[in-house]
């Protein structure tokens, strides 16, 4: 018999309690892992932003817009590989509910300086000839079950009206944080209507995309574009394109935060229900640890058998909860809109994160009963009526 | 024949808030080698302390005990934690045996602290529960035997380590006579056979005249030898 094998028979003495406090645990991590996953999801579009790349926007506010004649000034400007730029469409295809990213893109430049934007090469040609013509991400074809040559028809609201497109390509992602989910139809299409039916909209451009050739100086070149409309009536503020994500971010950046502070209160909470089984057990065993003691057993066993038996629990429930995590997580994302969170899956660092809390609340958890063992004097161990 | 157990002037008190409670004064007792003693004496006379303070599971306040050559009155907690395994074997009223364990794990215990082989402790475990008559029943949960047989599996861990001395405190006070009998032909055998030497507490008359020594304690002075 080893040590071993009295840690694993105390962990089964009181099977129920211990059973329970293993599932409490699992519950706990698939929280976590859950929370942390939406956590992860929200940054992704940071993650995935490229460091050569620029996002020029209106100075004042994102929603309002910038002239196109712009494009040929930024592109002057030393350093600048490539410039293109992208208009938020908005509308609604077939229902409210369905959620992704619809914009008006240059046609020649926005996949090459998108180039995490896989498109084949017939595909993006005839999207190039046609003006209404759109690409989409594979993960809308497959959720709409959309193929080549289908129609999307889109109820607009920014700009007004009903709008088809002939989906012409369907660009597939080159990374895991790439968005799938896009919708890219020609800026052209959308100005060209604009001048027939709504005078003083057209020439209009959301945002430009600044391809740079040496990312580290991304602060110079995002100073000189600036500098160059300075005191016009439409000033730019030019930023890297992950500082143009983080802004996103930071309109939610009370949700996030909840979601932190909350997820890392449920390990709280948890842990104090560990701690309490474990004291609880403990307090129990108060006269067996007498006895250990009075065999010779010393204080490094003694805190071994109760870390042991803590981290056994806290192991099992912790690995019951990340593997159960990956299904319901998958299952979580199918009922979220698919444009929302583009990529919603469980990072790497997340299940790290889970089974460390799991591990840490193991230990935490020993600590208190550990101590009251240790300083029990055999003596009143042995006098100790639970 | 040497006094393998050496009590010189020890006393020992407990505090309870900030008042003092002696419970031994100046005790001096000297045991021998092979010697089996009974301590008796009313409840709170302080038999169990003083058999606490030999067993090296408490410490004196006052005086030197010299136990087997050592005085463990100035060893620490985990020198004295060592010590106890390798010289002292422990019989208790309630049997303390671990209730998840077999008779045959209870048993081998204490010798997990040691560095013999699987094998050896086996070989040990196996010969502990021969001596005291339940080798057929090694298999068995604690719940699963009568309390004779636990106090039984009890001397087995008290003896596996082969120990030079054996403390018992009341080893027949929660059994009926019939098994109190059988422990304390048991006990009377390891002293004999295995010349182990016997300090046991009792309230039972019985139980300490199969002792060679009777020592009694009373509002802890010890006031009378019997031979």
């Amino acid at each position: 018999m080893k040590i071993l094998k009295l840690i694993f028979k105390n962990t089964l003495r009181h099977k129920l309690r211990s059973l329970l406090t293993v599932f409490g645990i699992a519950i706990a991590v698939i929280a976590f892992g859950l929370l942390r996953t939406v956590v992860t999801a929200w940054y992704q579009g940071v993650e995935a932003a490229s460091a050569d790349r620029l996002i020029v926007r209106q100075a004042v506010s994102f929603i309002f817009p910038l002239p196109y004649a712009y494009l040929e000034k930024i592109k002057q400007v030393p350093g600048v590989k490539e410039v293109t730029f992208a208009n938020w469409f908005g509308g609604i295809y077939k229902d409210r509910s369905n959620f992704f990213a619809r914009l008006g893109v240059d046609a020649d430049t926005y996949f090459k300086v998108y180039s995490e934007f896989v498109v084949p090469k017939d595909e993006l040609d005839t999207f190039k000839k046609e003006r209404n013509s759109c690409i989409i991400g594979a993960d809308i074809a497959k959720k709409y079950n959309l193929k080549l040559g289908d129609v999307m028809t889109l109820e607009g609201d920014i700009y007004p009206g009903s709008w088809e497109f002939i989906v012409r390509g369907i660009y597939t992602p080159k990374f895991k944080s790439t968005d799938a989910t896009q919708m890219l139809f020609q800026w052209s299409y959308i100005d060209e209507r604009m001048k027939q039916e709504m005078p003083g909209r057209e020439g209009d451009v959301g945002w430009y995309v600044v391809q740079i050739n040496d990312a580290s100086k991304s602060a110079i070149i995002s100073q000189q574009i600036d500098a160059l409309f300075k005191n016009s009536p439409a000033e730019t503020k030019t930023e890297t394109e992950s500082a143009f994500q983080q802004g996103f971010i930071q309109a939610s950046s009370a949700i996030i935060t909840s979601m932190n502070f909350i997820s890392f209160v449920i390990i709280g909470i948890i842990m104090l229900v560990l701690g309490n089984t474990m004291i609880m057990a403990a307090r129990e065993r108060t006269r067996e640890y007498a006895v250990l003691k009075t065999l010779g057993f010393g204080e490094k066993h003694l805190a071994g058998i109760i870390m042991g038996e803590s981290l056994l629990i806290s192991i099992l429930g912790g690995g019951l909860g990340l593997l159960m995590t990956y299904p319901i997580v998958e299952g979580f994302s199918q009922f979220i809109p698919k444009g929302m969170f583009p990529v919603f899956e469980v990072e790497p660092i997340t299940a790290i994160l889970a089974v460390s809390a799991a591990l840490f609340i193991g230990i935490a958890a020993a600590i208190f009963p550990i101590q009251r063992a240790l300083h029990t004097k055999i003596v009143e161990g042995f006098r100790f009526v639970g | 024949m040497s006094d393998i157990i050496q009590v010189q002037n020890v006393y020992k008190s407990y505090w309870r808030d900030s008042i003092e409670i002696p419970v031994l004064h100046n005790i001096t007792l000297n045991i021998e080698h092979g010697e089996f003693l009974a301590l008796m004496g009313p409840s709170g006379s302080g038999k169990t302390t003083l058999l606490n303070l030999i067993s090296g599971i408490d410490k004196p306040s006052k005086g030197e005990l010299l136990i087997n050559g050592t005085d463990i009155s100035k060893l620490g907690e985990s020198a004295l934690a060592k010590w106890r395994s390798s010289n002292i074997g422990f019989v208790f009223q309630f049997y303390n045996l671990i209730p998840v364990l077999t008779a045959y794990e209870n048993v081998e215990l204490p010798l997990l602290l040691t560095k013999l082989s699987k094998a050896e402790r086996r070989q040990h475990v196996e010969t502990a529960l021969n001596i005291v008559g339940l080798s057929d029943r090694m298999d068995h949960y604690p719940k699963q035997l009568s309390g004779g047989q636990e106090q039984r599996v009890a001397i087995a861990r008290a003896i596996v380590t082969d120990p030079i001395i054996l403390v018992a405190d009341e080893p027949t006070g929660d059994l009926d006579k019939n098994s109190a009998g059988e422990i304390l032909v048991l006990m009377e055998r390891l002293n004999k056979e295995f010349n182990k030497t016997i300090l046991m507490v009792t309230h039972d008359p019985h139980a300490a005249s199969k002792a060679h020594i009777v020592r009694h304690l009373e509002k802890g002075d010890l006031i009378q030898e019997t031979v």
